[in-house]
């Protein structure tokens, strides 16, 4: 089958690009980006194309190629871009990733996006299923694109219902290349928390998100899907196993020191998201695709940490 | 961290809950944090308070349960001994899982503690995800009215909300009624600060007659009634559901109405 994957050029689309090929897929990778993690073999595989999803020599390579599948993962957080421009990637990226697909007979696409969706609050209650709406986004505006461009992939399932759309919320990346927004917050030695604050986080080794992709690929289940590994362990418990040093700060503390001593820069309202839990019920994904995570949590946290080490001074 | 009760330890060990490698369950509770936690509520139970429970035949050892009681003393001290008792006198163990008011969540260590003992934020979805999961629910259907009865109402029973009868029908769950006496005598409230509660960020704050709501060291009696099961899918009418919710009530009353009399030494 040819699949072709837009924001191939991350940590995660190379291993999605094996994974692909060792499937016997045709692979048609899209990206502004040069694909830099690539090794020259795998390029030699791919058919690369270094352009921008929302330009015209991305239709260009829909019309010619005709993929029968398109695997989304051209959006992305706060951490990667910081300004207008994110919105436009995310929406516009998303809107034309679509359009293409319902112009050029692409048969199935899949959206990838992220748990984070649920938003983080007191009052929110741990599992949330597919069917509830977004929370708390008015503590957390950043996110707002994302979560616009997830319900917007949703509304294919009936405004094109000829194209099988797969939207996944998938939980943290945690695994040896360090991608994703879970393996940024860990990267330094001192890692800062919450005062009187430890919740759940939910986290799967990279291998398996890409175990997850390909098994929607195959399954082809029509839907929103939250997408889990193994079950959530506390941040706490996270810092500990990776080998870093938590460092508990009172919330007046930590809003004034982020950004300084060392500290990850963060909007305010990422602190939500280190108070509370966002975790996700993932019954119906395993049940619509006989998805099970080969890695458990604590061989994804000690691969992180081999690939990471604290360096000591 | 305060010592842990082997014997605490031990029972915990029994619990039949999922726990990972690190001693967590998939809600949260945790293994070492729930060592203190009961630890603390042991001396409590058995030599502060010298709890009695009664008619702990009636709890199913395993399965989905919902504990469903009145609300006794102005803090939470009926919900911990409870708790205390299901861990601490039920074999194998139980954890009851109670439904804790939201702005506890909102405080530091209030949500790190709740949820690593195994006490969630009192939300439908956590009640019913409970119960699905074949776990003991605790629920206090009169709320934070109940907890606010002053000592001359310490009898009494407010207001039930229905959403519980509601959800046991829905989830096939058997309701245990049960009857807690003794928390007006242990805080005996005369009178509720409303508007300082507001400025701490609580509902409330009870004033008893030395001021603070510590409590005495009262007789605390729990008195756990027959299973109830109400047939049904949960979304009949009202009139139906306020009369199962009605039979609970009275069970709770009669059995309250009974204890109070002992208590006072009629028969």
């Amino acid at each position: 089958m040819k699949v072709c994957v837009p924001g191939i050029s991350g940590k995660l689309g190379r291993l999605l690009a094996e994974r692909l090929l060792e499937q016997g897929h045709e692979v048609i990778g899209i990206d502004k980006r040069p694909f830099k993690d690539a090794p020259k073999e795998l390029l030699a595989r791919i058919e690369m194309h270094e352009v921008d999803i929302r330009k015209r020599a991305a239709e260009d390579v829909f019309r010619r190629v005709r993929p029968q599948a398109v695997i989304h993962m051209a959006t992305v957080t706060h951490l990667v871009v910081r300004s207008e421009e994110r919105y436009r990637i995310n929406l516009g990226g998303t809107r034309a990733v679509f359009d293409h697909a319902k112009t050029y007979g692409v048969e199935h696409v899949v959206f990838v996006g992220r748990h984070t969706y649920y938003g983080a609050a007191a009052d929110s209650p741990l599992y949330h299923s597919e069917d509830e709406p977004p929370m708390a986004l008015q503590h957390f505006p950043e996110l707002a694109d994302l979560v616009a461009a997830d319900l917007f992939a949703g509304t294919m399932l009936w405004r094109h219902p000829a194209l099988v759309t797969s939207v996944l919320r998938m939980v943290y990346t945690l695994g040896p290349t360090g991608h994703g927004t879970l393996g940024t917050f860990l990267r330094g030695p001192r890692v800062p928390t919450l005062f009187g604050y430890d919740p759940l986080f939910q986290f799967m080794h990279e291998d398996d998100v890409v175990k997850a992709l390909i098994a929607t690929l195959d399954e082809r289940p029509r839907g929103v899907f939250n997408v889990a590994g193994p079950p959530p362990v506390p941040l706490s418990t996270i810092i500990r196993e990776t080998g870093r040093t938590e460092m508990k700060l009172p919330e007046v503390v930590f809003r004034g020191a982020l950004g300084r001593f060392g500290l990850p820069r963060l909007p305010a309202g990422a602190l939500e998201h280190i108070k509370y839990s966002v975790t996700v019920d993932d019954a119906a994904f395993r049940a619509a695709t006989g998805f099970a995570p080969d890695v458990d949590e604590r061989t994804a946290m000690h691969a992180y940490a081999a690939a990471f080490p604290v360096q000591s001074r | 961290m305060l010592p842990v009760d082997p014997a605490v330890r031990d029972r915990i060990e029994r619990l039949e809950i999922p726990f990972n490698a690190f001693g967590i369950d998939p809600y949260g509770a945790s293994k070492k944090e729930m060592g203190v936690f009961f630890s603390m509520l042991k001396l409590m139970y058995e030599k502060y308070f010298s709890v009695e429970a009664h008619g702990l035949h009636h709890v199913p050892p395993r399965g989905r349960v919902m504990l469903v009681g009145n609300h006794s003393g102005g803090v939470a001290l009926d919900g911990a001994m409870v708790i205390a008792s299901m861990f601490l006198e039920m074999d194998p163990p139980r954890l009851a899982q109670g439904m804790v008011e939201k702005f506890i969540n909102k405080m530091p260590f209030g949500s790190q503690w709740s949820t690593r003992c195994g006490q969630l934020t009192g939300l439908p979805e956590h009640a019913e995800r409970l119960l699905r999961d074949d776990r003991m629910l605790m629920v206090f259907p009169e709320g934070a009215r109940g907890t606010a009865k002053l000592f001359k109402e310490r009898y009494t029973l407010v207001q039930f909300g229905t959403g519980f009868v509601r959800l046991a029908m829905r989830t096939k769950t058997p309701i245990v009624p049960f009857a807690f006496l003794g928390g007006g005598e242990a805080v005996p409230t005369i009178a509720n600060a409303y508007t300082l509660g507001k400025m701490l960020g609580v509902p409330y704050v009870p004033i008893t007659p030395w001021g603070v709501a510590l409590p005495l060291p009262a007789k605390l009696e729990v008195h756990y009634t027959a299973p109830m099961l109400f047939e049904g899918t949960g979304s009949e009418e009202d009139d139906v559901v306020f009369g199962y919710v009605e039979r609970v009530k009275s069970r709770i009353a009669e059995t309250m109405e009974l204890g109070r009399r002992r208590r006072k030494g009629e028969s």
